[in-house]
């Protein structure tokens, strides 16, 4: 008989429970350790408690600004984008002219650096938010748009027949069974699109702005305040994650079933 | 208002005020064939099919898999118009999906969003956008029926297979169609789920006749369920032959163990396995 202690169990299940948390801890135990052993000055390493103590220094209000800043923008971007891609996704998936006039124009934004045209789209709209929310949109909509796509075109045939058998209209069978069999596919794309749009925000930032997370990282540097760029670097990251993990969040409360099974 | 209930009037209730007699052919295939191109060089999925069904028959379809069996469903549900001969229902040409055909589907097909009871209204709400409270009366009585009822406020995949494809047999109930479509509905089950689910089956279509086309590739399924069986032969799908089940109703356990089962099974074996073939 193959019998384990249930106390032995038990520390086997929480190590295994937290351990992402421990393996997080000690690398940054680690990387104190060798900013403290080892002279590397600050400006090129600085140490974990250097960061934390940087991030203290700046005042909460202003943290505050620099985070609406970006996180504005960014949202603004990820709706927007949402409201194109779900059209446009619907009318591919119905048209078949429309998805063959559409995609390789979709092809050309997505592989067109946003980096290197975001200075144009400034010259363009100008320095304030429409410019920054549409740099942000351009980088999010295209893994919407293909994952939509995907979904919608991967409802089981067989649904596609039942409704065809009931001579249902076609807005309804987009409406209450492509869609709905959508959802998976669409919440992968939202989970890119949302880490996506933090970037297409800061990128935009670093292009032009007076504030946001991107600016004031690219200001601290420039002032080789480099415990500071870290501290706002984290900072972004851990945004960044949250909405990363709202978004998983809602799909598991507005849409529970579409979830893969726990075993 | 509200109340008023979107189950049409069916060909069933047209066929008993004209006084169609129960031998007359009720569905009708004339010479059917279908390529899914006219290209010459195309080969024939199916070729040949004549067929009659006569109102509330029970005529079971085997065959090889890729024989066209399910293409002769889908021609019966309108959903395709066979290239060459005729398909007919109540001596109509079908030409679209009609509203008295439901179809039961090889996977149960349930949509994993709704509830069981959302499930089985689910024809009306999509084919008209909505459904009153005597339709909810209705999908009630029939997962009365199939013994779902504790069952209707629970999502599809805390189901059984067994009872998922129920719910789907009673979906393909609700707009109480004359015409039972049925696509190897059992297939997908285990073998003691699968009979009960096929005398379960017999005992909805006593009370409640219907005229059934089913298709299955299990010989002893279409034999136990069956008044006729047509038996088609390998792509193109030809009729190989049309059987007499002459077994007695009501069918049970007892039906599978009388020398009679037997005798009609080995028929239809043989036409299948054919000697010269390897499996």
């Amino acid at each position: 008989m193959n019998q384990t202690r249930p106390l032995k169990l038990w520390i086997q299940h929480q190590a295994n429970r937290f351990a992402p948390a421990l393996f997080f801890v000690g690398l940054v135990m680690l990387w104190e350790l060798i900013c403290q052993l080892s002279d590397v000055p600050n400006y090129i390493l600085p140490s974990p408690s250097a960061i934390i103590t940087a991030f203290f220094n700046v005042e909460f209000s202003r943290w505050m600004t620099h985070l609406w800043a970006t996180l504005r923008v960014a949202l603004m971007g990820f709706v927007l984008s949402i409201c194109i891609a779900l059209p446009l996704s619907i009318g591919m998936m119905r048209s078949e002219l429309m998805n063959r006039v559409l995609y390789p124009a979709l092809i050309v934004i997505q592989s067109t650096p946003v980096v290197a045209v975001a200075p144009l789209i400034i010259v363009l709209l100008g320095t304030d938010d429409p410019s920054r929310v549409l740099i942000t949109c351009l980088i999010t909509f295209f893994p919407l748009v293909v994952s939509t796509t995907t979904g919608m075109l991967e409802t089981p045939p067989e649904m596609i027949e039942l409704s065809q058998s009931l001579r249902a209209p076609r807005y309804r069978e987009t409406w209450q069974i492509r869609i709905p069999y959508a959802i998976p596919h669409i919440f992968s794309g939202l989970r890119v699109s949302i880490t996506l749009a933090i970037i297409g925000a800061v990128v935009a930032e670093f292009v032009a702005a007076e504030e946001g997370l991107g600016y004031f990282i690219q200001f601290s540097t420039s002032f080789f305040k480099i415990p500071q760029a870290f501290a706002g670097l984290i900072f972004l990251s851990i945004i960044s994650l949250l909405l990363f993990k709202s978004i998983q969040w809602s799909q598991a409360w507005w849409f529970p079933w579409s979830l893969p099974k726990k075993k | 208002m509200e109340d008023k209930t979107h189950i049409s009037k069916t060909h069933f209730q047209d066929a008993e005020e004209f006084n169609i007699g129960k031998q007359a052919a009720y569905v009708s295939m004339k010479g059917v064939g279908h390529k899914y191109d006219l290209h010459p060089d195309t080969p024939m999925v199916v070729q040949d099919i004549d067929l009659d069904i006569h109102r509330h028959e029970f005529v079971a379809v085997v065959g090889p898999s890729g024989c066209g069996k399910s293409t002769l469903l889908r021609m019966v549900a309108g959903l395709l118009i066979p290239s060459h001969g005729d398909v007919s229902v109540f001596n109509l040409p079908v030409t679209e999906p009609r509203d008295d055909v439901g179809i039961v589907f090889q996977k149960a097909n349930l949509l994993p969003w709704l509830t069981v009871r959302k499930n089985v209204l689910f024809p009306l709400k999509h084919k008209y956008g909505r459904y009153s409270a005597s339709d909810e009366k209705r999908a009630n009585e029939l997962l009365d029926m199939a013994g779902l009822t504790q069952f209707a406020d629970k999502m599809p995949d805390e189901l059984s297979g067994g009872m998922q494809q129920r719910v789907g047999i009673i979906r393909a109930l609700l707009l109480n169609p004359d015409i039972l479509l049925m696509d190897e509905p059992f297939s997908a089950l285990d073998a003691l789920t699968r009979e009960q689910i096929g005398f379960d089956l017999l005992d909805i279509w006593k009370e409640h006749p219907k005229t059934v086309l089913f298709i299955t590739h299990s010989i002893t399924e279409a034999v136990l369920l069956a008044d006729r069986i047509l038996v088609m032969s390998k792509r193109p799908g030809t009729v190989l032959d049309l059987i007499d089940v002459d077994l007695p109703r009501p069918r049970s356990q007892k039906t599978i163990n009388s020398s009679r089962f037997a005798e009609l099974t080995d028929l239809i074996r043989g036409y299948i396995y054919e000697p010269n073939t390897p499996a």
